[in-house]
């Protein structure tokens, strides 16, 4: 520690110089942040405790095909099964196709005791949903994104559901209350939700009649989520609508997943990001020693031993790329909520930002040891005889 | 004549450059007693500079031994080297070669990183020879905010700041005016004779050689007897 | 003034060798920032190359009204009977309308490389399929027949997803279905498909209906009466698009999702190699500082000097461009990769660095050295002279 202050020194010593490559350093630690948390996001889908009880249960051949309702009650039977509740795919937008609203047709009782504790409705809210046929439920930002009033009357269109009295696309709805979660980090995934009646839904299309699009359940016992998924799907093994049940977050994740190879893409360009960034950083690294060569020389000549030189360089190499780390790393921290924004249902854990200084340590490591070497190797005499 | 604190006998040394061998100095013996203060004096390439830095501790001899404050130089490899001169050795230089990023104190304070001394300890013992040199008062500055005279103090009291047996000068008033060059002697000379600090000083300039109280003539790597030069 | 900066700027590039490390720093850089640019917005090149390969003018697809999607579609066999006997058609040589109606599901499939299920496209087709489409080629065992649980698969989904050779079988409901052969069709988005009789695969999953009909033309000028005919069939909801154009609007929203992220990561790794830049010309400069010092003492004006670093810098990073362009190009042009396509199912294609890309990342490559040149110049140009020489 007693060196620090000549490090210190030593590192402003061109303080132009120091200051371009920080920034250059902070904007690539910003970016690798970034990735590194998308990326961990990708691989750790079960992570964190949020939803850790809910299991999806869908048609196991395809998403599209769907399930009879006469399932409930058997899924219902399972032992550690606490809640059953099932939806499907309404496919819905709002006057434009750009207007894409997650309108859920869903069954009140056990939608909300699945997802006990998870939504805000006020007790009249839930009330006028509960007495209106027609009703539906917004959430508070979809309804502010469209200017829409509790009371109004909403058109929707769905792009797969026809009604039966008069094939119409059109659908609609009563908006007798809205919502909000809890949780405000789950906001931004409800921000298009609409949950309406799934009677209403299931008497009036035109097809389908009976059937699901998928079942949700909540278990009693997190840990046992697997073995109650082996034995939903038991249930209906070799029947003509065998099932897959899986956690709801490897569900929702698993669209994102198929995306692509989301994790090759993230990494590729994180390599690149360390191999420019080496490049910047090794490059101010050795122009720094060179310039230094008669000051070493000068440590060398009191008494500064060879280990004590090396270890003097490879301290400024760490110190540059720590600080860099440090506030690259702590903006993409302060850029987790923006991401977190345009990637709905994946769950980024700061945690992931650690890496981040193992690669600042790797960097510093990397790009300090070749000017370090040289500065240790160095030869005094010859050194001072450049400058005497 | 007391003990002798500086002892060389029969020292070669020999340059390879390229292909060539150049021999710098040949069977050169000296002594120098505790005490003393000595004027290297000789032309360019005679040898001096490579004599001061073996007498420091910074290169190797050829051949020959090298006995200085009771270490066999010649006998220690580049590790024990340097921890031998930051025990016993204070280097002054022509150009300062102050660290410019640091302030003179914290210049100063350099050697006594490699002390267990504590902060607070270093930090008093920098003013203290900051003070010694006359010089306290520009703790705080960096070298480029400094005269050549102030600067080359400050590198004096680098070199003596951690109590080295000897004090080693390469051209110390190379680069200063006559003014400040005179004030930068005295003050070698006050710390060779109020403080006994063995002093070995290269010089071109016959008068800062007469601040010594031994000269020293050297040409084409040997020691010349004491007048023969004047003769 | 031209044989000032020509002067200048010869000088400054003859000592480029010396400053090989700062310089270097300006190329690689920017190569970076290139090549993952141009890389990036290969993916969204070629996903909207491969969609746009789907389809010929004077084929239209019919879908009920209001659907967007195939997926969301559904026809009635009286609706396919109508749409056959719509004019404009094209017909076989024994009269019958070249129409393919179609039921689109997707499937769950592993992927090859993680195996994780991903939802492929199983497509039933009509009888008429290889009159409808006539790109499509069996290039590996035989045509799947109709009324028995057989398929055909794309190539790029035999790529990019377990077990669809040629020989394999595929469990979907409980049965098992034989992957009778590969076919290719330029390319397109049906090779990352699974094609089989329609009607097999509609009692499979026990609908009745279809999803969509394909209709090959009689030309691509008949679009309209054909589309008109439909349309105002007060019997039908449909609606008619040109192939071409339903698959533009298929891809648009991932294109632009590429694009975006594609962007937004190359802009901030542009702001690092601008300083990057900035570094290098800085100390370009202060190590030419007696040589600039000098041309001007002897004459030079601020302007050539400021255009030879200006110019100094654009062809470094230019170097950085071409290097980054042509890494991309190497290691990821014919890539082939999937993504979830369209709504539900999966597309499988193949990188494609254009040369549109390629043009993009170079002019980014300029405008960063450009950024990151001018400043730099700027100082050189106002170098004090008299204390430059001085201080050397």
């Amino acid at each position: 520690m007693k060196y620090f202050p000549l490090l210190w020194a030593t590192l402003w010593r061109k303080k132009a110089r120091t200051i371009f490559t920080l920034l250059s350093m902070i904007v690539a630690f910003l970016l690798f942040g970034i990735l590194e948390t998308v990326d961990y996001a990708f691989a750790h889908p079960s992570n964190g405790t949020n939803g850790a009880d809910k299991l999806v249960t869908t048609n196991k051949y395809s998403i599209t095909l769907s399930l009879p309702f006469s399932y409930t009650q058997q899924i219902r039977s399972v032992p550690g099964v606490a809640e059953v509740t099932w939806m499907s795919w309404f496919g819905g937008y709002y006057q434009e196709s750009k207007n894409f609203i997650f309108a859920l047709p869903m069954d009140t009782d056990t939608y909300f005791n699945l997802h006990k504790d998870e939504f805000i409705v006020s007790a009249a809210h839930m009330q006028a949903f509960r007495n209106t046929r027609t009703g539906a439920l917004v959430s508070s930002a979809l309804l502010k994104k469209f200017g829409w009033k509790v009371g109004d009357k909403v058109p929707l269109h769905s792009t797969i559901w026809t009604q039966k009295k008069d094939a119409s696309l059109d659908w609609t709805f009563d908006i007798v209350g809205i919502f909000d979660a809890k949780d405000p980090t789950q906001a931004s995934q409800q921000a298009q939700t609409l949950l309406f009646h799934y009677d209403l839904f299931d008497e009036g299309r035109s097809f389908g009649k009976g059937t699901v699009g998928w079942f949700e359940e909540r278990v009693d016992d997190p840990t046992q989520s697997a073995a109650i998924s082996t034995k939903i799907d038991a249930l209906f093994a070799n029947s003509s609508n065998e099932t897959k049940t899986q956690p709801a977050k490897e569900f929702a994740l698993a669209f994102i997943k198929q995306l692509g190879d989301i994790g090759f893409v993230l990494r590729a360009i994180l390599g690149a990001v360390f191999f420019t960034l080496l490049f910047l950083t090794g490059n101010t690294m050795m122009q720094s020693v060179r310039e230094r060569i008669p000051e070493l020389a000068v440590l060398k000549t009191i008494g500064f031993g060879d280990g004590t030189v090396l270890g003097l360089v490879l301290g400024e190499s760490l110190l540059l790329c720590l600080i860099a780390a440090v506030i690259g790393l702590g903006l993409s921290y302060l850029a987790l909520p923006i991401i977190r924004l345009g990637l709905q249902g994946v769950e980024l854990s700061p945690s992931a930002l650690i890496p981040g200084f193992g690669a600042a340590v790797l960097l510093a490591l990397i790009v300090g040891t070749p000017p370090a070497l040289r500065a240790m190797r160095l030869n005094i005499v010859d050194a001072l005889a450049d400058k005497r | 004549m007391s003990e002798a604190i500086v002892s060389l006998r029969n020292v070669d040394k020999r340059y390879i450059r390229g292909k060539q061998s150049v021999e710098v100095l040949q069977g050169l013996s000296l002594d120098i007693a505790k005490g003393e203060f000595v004027a290297l004096m000789g032309p360019s390439g005679s040898g001096k500079t490579t004599l001061l830095n073996l007498i420091g501790g910074l290169d190797n001899a050829t051949a020959g031994e090298i006995t200085v404050a009771g270490e066999r130089l010649d006998k220690l490899g580049s590790g024990a080297l340097a921890r031998w001169r930051a025990r016993h050795v204070g280097f002054v230089f022509q150009f300062y070669n102050l660290m410019p990023m640091l302030t003179a104190q914290r210049n100063v304070e350099l050697p006594l990183l490699l002390t267990n001394l504590s902060g607070a300890q270093r930090k008093a013992n920098a003013l203290a020879a900051l003070t010694l040199v006359g010089i306290a008062d520009r703790a705080k500055h960096k070298p480029n905010e400094l005269s050549g005279g102030q600067a080359q103090r400050v590198a004096i009291a680098r070199a003596l700041v951690a109590d080295p047996t000897l004090l080693v000068c390469d051209e110390p008033t190379g680069d200063l005016d006559r003014k400040s060059a005179d004030e930068v002697l005295h003050l070698l000379q006050i710390l060779n004779r109020d403080h006994g600090k063995t002093i070995v000083m290269v010089t071109h300039d016959p008068k800062a050689a007469e601040f010594a109280s031994r000269q020293l003539h050297m040409d084409k790597g040997a020691l010349l007897e004491a007048g023969t030069l004047a003769a | 003034m031209f044989k000032q900066l020509i002067a200048a700027l010869s000088m400054g590039l003859q000592t480029l060798p010396q400053r090989l490390g700062a310089s270097s720093v300006i190329v690689i850089g920017i190569a970076g920032v290139v090549a993952v640019l141009v890389s990036v917005l290969a993916m969204g090149a070629g996903f909207k190359h491969t969609l746009a390969d789907s389809g010929r003018a004077d084929r239209a697809i019919i879908l009920r009204g209001g659907s967007d999607a195939e997926l969301n579609s559904s026809l009635t066999r009286a609706d396919i009977d109508t749409i056959s006997n719509a004019p404009g058609l094209a017909k076989d040589s024994s009269g019958k309308a070249l129409l393919s109606n179609e039921l689109v599901i997707v499937v769950n499939v592993p992927k090859a490389d993680t195996g994780t299920d991903a939802n492929v496209t199983l497509r039933g087709v009509g009888l008429k399929l290889t009159e409808v489409r006539p790109e499509l080629r069996i290039v590996n065992g035989r045509m799947f027949h109709p009324a028995v649980r057989e398929l055909i698969a794309g190539a790029g989904a035999v790529k990019q997803f377990r077990g669809l050779t040629a020989g394999s079988m595929l469990h979907l409901r409980n049965a098992d279905w034989i992957v009778t052969g590969v076919f290719t069709s330029n390319g397109d988005v049906h090779e990352s498909e699974l094609l089989a009789d329609v009607d097999t695969v509609g009692s499979s999953v026990e609908r009745t209906g279809y999803s969509s009909a394909i209709a090959l033309l009689t030309g691509p000028v008949d679009f309209t009466r054909f589309k008109d005919a439909l349309t105002t069939d007060p019997q039908l909801k449909v609606d008619v698009q040109r192939e071409p154009e339903y698959y533009a609007a298929q891809s648009k929203p991932l294109t632009k999702a590429i694009n975006v992220v594609g962007t937004t990561v190359a802009i901030i790794m542009a702001i690092g190699a601008m300083f990057g830049a900035l570094n290098s010309m800085y100390s370009a400069v202060a190590a030419r500082g007696l040589e600039i010092a000098t041309l001007r003492a002897i004459g030079f004006g601020a302007l050539p000097v400021l255009l030879s670093v200006m110019i100094e810098a654009l062809l470094l990073s230019l170097l950085g461009g071409v290097i980054g362009a042509s890494l991309a190009w190497l290691f990821f042009n014919g890539h082939s990769v999937s993504t979830l396509g369209g709504a539900f199912a999966q597309v499988v294609f193949q990188l494609t660095v254009t040369r549109t890309l390629i043009i993009t990342g170079i002019i980014w490559a300029c405008l960063i050295g450009l950024l990151g040149g001018f400043f730099p110049a700027l100082r050189a140009a106002r170098l004090p002279v008299a204390e430059a020489l001085r201080a050397a």
